[in-house]
């Protein structure tokens, strides 16, 4: 079997890679943006105020800018499957592809044709009617983020599916099992919730430029606090799942957790400190400059003092076995594809399990096929693959690292907002507002680190011990990669200038530049369209 | 039949409906970008345009984003090599649809007119080169496309992009695709708006729709001369895997067999033909409404067309044809298609619903007046 060019699978991973957190730092800002619209409308149509509504046009604005990068880049992302992770979609496309389909008719269709009506509907629809809309547009874009998590945690946690040597792909045994996967539960909450900050901060953070200037200030205050308390609850609640997606990855995926907490041997409980922060050095397996809180890690990651954590070099060692029998594995499929005999099968079913660790060695068998393996030979080879099943420990740790911290810095920052603006306190403190401004963009960081923790942390495998990640793209030659990445970067860098020069003129202009603004008689909007 | 077999049809079936409902609502999307330029002569005339398409075309992409899912979830096979097989064709296709959404949001957010002219360009490549992929895609694939695949799945691609793009079949079939979608605009923009830009769109419709069954006519002439594909061995209930089981030939004019075998089947080249047909002549009589629905018959007649020839063929390959993707081999499993198909009957006339009722919702005329002092029109 050819390999692919390792330069493709690189160039690949760094394509998806940029894509996708490119994609994700518009989500998060649509996901917490079309609820709280919908809460400032609710607000609107039950107290009938004219500025609720003015509220909820200028916020909406900035989410219409915003929207637009997020649907144009998640674009991308649907056909990246296809065109740069070939072996990868025909192998996992009944577990992946479904909830994908899903996720298109259940969600993106609510979600994008309701959004047309909510610009351009106002004066369409009854003010109830109105505020319905707004909330199927909001339920639309949190239930794509829970399609595409339920997607993402069967690459994670390949549960409620089996390999089947017939069609040589994985076939879907438990639909429920997919959808009810514990992981693609928790990350939906802790994703969509990591939404909300976003927004909140966005809306704080705007609020507090006009706060400062002393413009919109009634608009302000109000768009301020509502923001305060939104987030102080959705931090909690990030914080919370957070603590829970942790105890996935040390249910699930050995590796990831050690990766994340820079443990290269196992824990000795009680003790063993959290570390807060080191310098792990991948090729000489071991970290340098390591300052932790003793006691902390156990209670942390497996919610006892007593259990404990399967360190990197132990994992390594209990994966040789595993990629032995692996190499059976595949050598047996690869001689059922051509025969057919039923030996063959019962070998393969025997070792089917290790499967993905035998694949995994091809790229260190001789002339990478591991059904040539020697027995003098095969020592070596195992040896060799060993390292090959740790994720990379720098950079898994420190986006981890940087995740948490932003987390318990927006704790305090959501806290004393809330505090102030309750007690009306927020103008006497211009240094906070300009603090709550220049946070604005932290939250879109956390999120990408969270992604680069997840994602990273999951290497070597697409999905997890079942196929690598160097097996799973698509062979094509480095030009064809260089074109797309090429255009890529030219049009998104196109796209972030747009963006942010039309997000920073509106948010100058303020609420009144939709030109609607009349507190005299209610809303006399121009519509769109006339009879 | 066993359940498989018929799951793998009713899948297939489905395919259809979904790029049909592509081609029409995408498509006249499209035929608005592409015209742009050309209906509307000063901002206020563009503007208006846009915003005849502003509240819906969000929803009619996801018809587009729903077939790249839906193809995942059936056929996944297909969907794997079929767009790396294409790679650079489909990554221009990306590239111009990611401007689209761009486009809409932010042209008219800005007053300078170098600001907007840009993005008015960007709609005519976004409008234009999607479709033609489109069209050419089809072209592609009638004549059998470049690829194999190992013992474990990997596929692998056997020519290069340039036979894709510089193909005369594919160039006439891209054509096409785009002829129709700028009726299908012309149409649209001539349901929503009025005079000046009236006149002009009914011009570009009846062009589009007699370009497009002249060269519709000429591809049925051609498809006579072009390789086919024969299955020859393959059972519609194998395990979903294209590496082995099966055996083709490729032989000219082979796409005309299932012509020969069911005549019935010319009906659908005869739909296809006579309603671009009809749509250029109730474009002239200034019945836009009863021209949308030729459109519709234009796009079940085409695509119907080019499925009923190559069934059971998805994608055949000429350089491994025994290897060739048919509806038989390239699919999920049983239980796959299963769930897909319990979600697809419960969502699609959802959406079929709440799509129709927005577009009442919207319904009428627009005039360059209500827009140019509403800042939330596009
Ligand atoms: C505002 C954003 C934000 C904040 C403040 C946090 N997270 Fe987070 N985190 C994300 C945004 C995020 C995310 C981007 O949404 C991720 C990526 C994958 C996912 O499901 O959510 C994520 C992933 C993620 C993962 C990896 C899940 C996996 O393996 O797939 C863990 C273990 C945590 N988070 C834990 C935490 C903890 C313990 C936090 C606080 C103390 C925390 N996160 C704060
Ligand atoms: C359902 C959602 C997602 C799926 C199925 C998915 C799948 C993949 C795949 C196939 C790769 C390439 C192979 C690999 O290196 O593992 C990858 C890598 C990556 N993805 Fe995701 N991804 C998803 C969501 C995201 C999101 C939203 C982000 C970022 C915001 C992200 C960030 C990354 C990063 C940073 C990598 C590179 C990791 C590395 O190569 O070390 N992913 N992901
Ligand atoms: C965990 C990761 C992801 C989440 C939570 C997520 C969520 C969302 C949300 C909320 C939107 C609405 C538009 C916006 O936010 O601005 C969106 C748009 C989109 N996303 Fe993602 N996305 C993720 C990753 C992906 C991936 C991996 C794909 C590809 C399969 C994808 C495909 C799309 C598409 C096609 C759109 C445009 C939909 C439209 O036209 O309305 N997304 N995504």
């Amino acid at each position: 079997m050819d390999l692919i060019n390792p330069s493709v699978v690189d160039l690949s991973r760094f394509q998806f890679a940029l894509t996708a957190l490119y994609h994700f730092m518009f989500v998060p800002l649509t996901l917490g943006l079309t609820f709280m619209l919908a809460a400032m409308e609710t607000v609107y149509v039950v107290t009938g105020k004219q500025i609720y509504k003015d509220m909820v046009l200028f916020w909406g604005k900035l989410f219409g800018i915003n929207f637009a990068l997020g649907v144009a880049t998640g674009l991308t992302m649907e056909f990246e499957f296809g065109t740069n992770w070939s072996m990868y979609s025909r192998f996992f496309g009944d577990m992946f592809g479904t909830p994908l389909a899903i996720e298109g008719l259940m969600a993106f269709f609510m979600e994008s044709t309701f959004v047309g009506i909510m610009f351009f509907g106002w004066d369409r629809l009854s003010r109830p009617a109105h505020l319905a809309v707004t909330y199927l547009v909001a339920l639309g874009s949190n239930l794509s983020a829970l399609w595409i998590l339920v997607a993402n945690a069967s690459m994670n946690v390949p549960d409620g599916a089996h390999f089947d040597p017939e069609t040589m792909r994985m076939t879907f045994d438990s639909f429920i099992r997919v959808v009810f996967n514990p992981d693609a539960q928790a990350k939906f909450v802790h994703t969509s919730v990591a939404g909300y900050v976003t927004a909140s901060l966005l809306v704080m953070g705007i609020s507090a430029f006009y706060l400062l200037r002393h413009e919109h200030r009634q608009f302000a205050a109000r768009s301020f606090r509502m923001a305060a308390i939104f987030g102080i609850i959705s931090t909690v609640a990030v914080i919370t799942l957070g603590d829970v997606l942790g105890r996935m990855d040390y249910e699930h995926q050995p590796t990831k957790i050690a990766a994340m907490e820079g443990l290269w041997h196992t824990s000795k409980p009680p003790y063993e400190p959290w570390i807060v922060a080191a310098l792990p050095d991948d090729a000489k397996q071991e970290s340098y400059f390591e300052i932790g809180v003793p006691y902390v890690l156990t209670p942390l990651v497996t919610h006892s003092f007593s259990t404990p954590i399967t360190g990197m070099h132990e994992l390594e060692e209990q994966a040789g076995p595993r990629i032995e029998s692996g190499i059976t594995a595949v050598a047996a499929l690869k001689r059922y594809s051509e025969t057919h005999m039923a030996e063959d099968l019962a070998i393969f079913q025997a070792h089917e399990k290790d499967m993905g660790y035998g694949f995994l060695a091809t790229r260190h068998a001789p002339n990478q096929d591991v059904s040539a393996i020697t027995d003098e030979e095969l020592h070596n080879v195992v040896e060799q693959t060993k390292p090959d099943i740790l994720p990379n420990v720098f950079v898994t740790f420190w986006s981890f690292r940087l995740m948490v911290f932003l987390s318990l810095y927006f704790f305090v920052i959501f806290a004393v907002a809330a505090y102030l603006s309750l007690k009306k306190q927020l103008e006497r403190f211009p240094l906070f507002l300009k603090l709550c401004m220049w946070s604005i963009p932290l939250p879109v960081l956390a999120t990408e680190f969270g992604w680069i923790t997840a994602e990273a942390g999951r290497q070597p495998w697409t999905v997890f011990e079942r196929l690598p990640t160097f097996m799973s793209a698509s062979t094509h030659g480095v030009g064809y990669m260089l074109f797309s990445l090429g255009g890529f970067t030219l049009l998104y860098s196109i796209f972030i200038a747009a963006e942010l020069y039309l997000m920073f003129k509106f948010a100058r202009l303020g609420p009144e530049s939709h030109g609607e603004h009349d507190p005299e008689n209610g809303t006399p909007s121009l519509s769109v369209i006339a009879h | 039949m066993d359940l498989y077999t018929v799951l793998k049809l009713v899948w297939a079936g489905l395919l259809c409906v979904l790029l049909i409902g592509l081609g029409l609502m995408v498509g006249m999307d499209m035929g608005v970008g592409t015209l742009l330029r050309f209906v509307g002569r000063n901002d206020a005339e563009r503007r208006t345009a846009l915003n005849i398409i502003g509240p819906h075309w969000d929803g009619n992409q996801v018809w587009f984003i729903l077939g790249g899912g839906a193809i995942f979830a059936a056929f996944p096979t297909l969907y794997a090599t079929s767009f790396s097989v294409f790679y650079v064709v489909m990554i221009l296709l990306l590239f111009s649809m990611i401007l689209r959404p761009v486009a809409f949001e932010y042209r008219s957010k800005v007053d300078a007119s170098t600001w907007r002219a840009s993005w008015d360009w960007a709609f005519l490549a976004s409008g234009f080169l999607p479709m033609f992929v489109y069209g050419a895609a089809f072209g592609n694939i009638l004549q059998g496309v470049g690829y194999h695949f190992a013992w474990n799945g990997q596929y692998y691609q056997d020519s290069s992009f340039l036979s894709y793009l510089l193909n005369p079949f594919a160039i006439l079939c891209g054509l096409m695709a785009v002829s129709l979608s700028v009726f299908q605009g012309g149409v649209m923009l001539m349901m929503r708006s009025e005079n000046p830009i009236y006149s002009r769109a009914q011009g570009y419709a009846r062009t589009g729709a007699l370009v497009g069954a002249a060269l519709f006519a000429i591809g049925g002439l051609w498809i006579r001369h072009v390789r086919g594909f024969v299955l020859l061995e393959g059972q519609p209930g194998m395990p979903a895997n294209p590496m082995q089981g099966q055996h083709v030939s490729m032989e000219a004019g082979a796409w005309l067999h299932n012509y020969v075998a069911h005549p019935v089947l010319w009906l659908l080249p005869v739909l296809g033909l006579f309603s671009m047909v009809a749509g250029a002549v109730f474009v002239s009589a200034s019945r836009p409404y009863l021209a949308w629905w030729t459109g519709v018959g234009s796009w079940v007649g085409t695509i119907g067309t080019v499925g009923a020839a190559m069934f059971p063929f998805f994608m055949p390959s000429s350089t491994n044809p025994d290897q060739s993707l048919t509806i038989w081999n390239s699919s999920a499993s049983q239980y796959g298609l299963i769930c897909m198909l319990v979600v697809a009957l419960i969502f699609v006339p959802l959406i079929l619903c709440y799509t129709a009722w927005c577009y009442y919702v919207m319904g009428g005329k627009v005039r360059p007046e209500n827009i140019i002092n509403d800042t939330h029109s596009y």
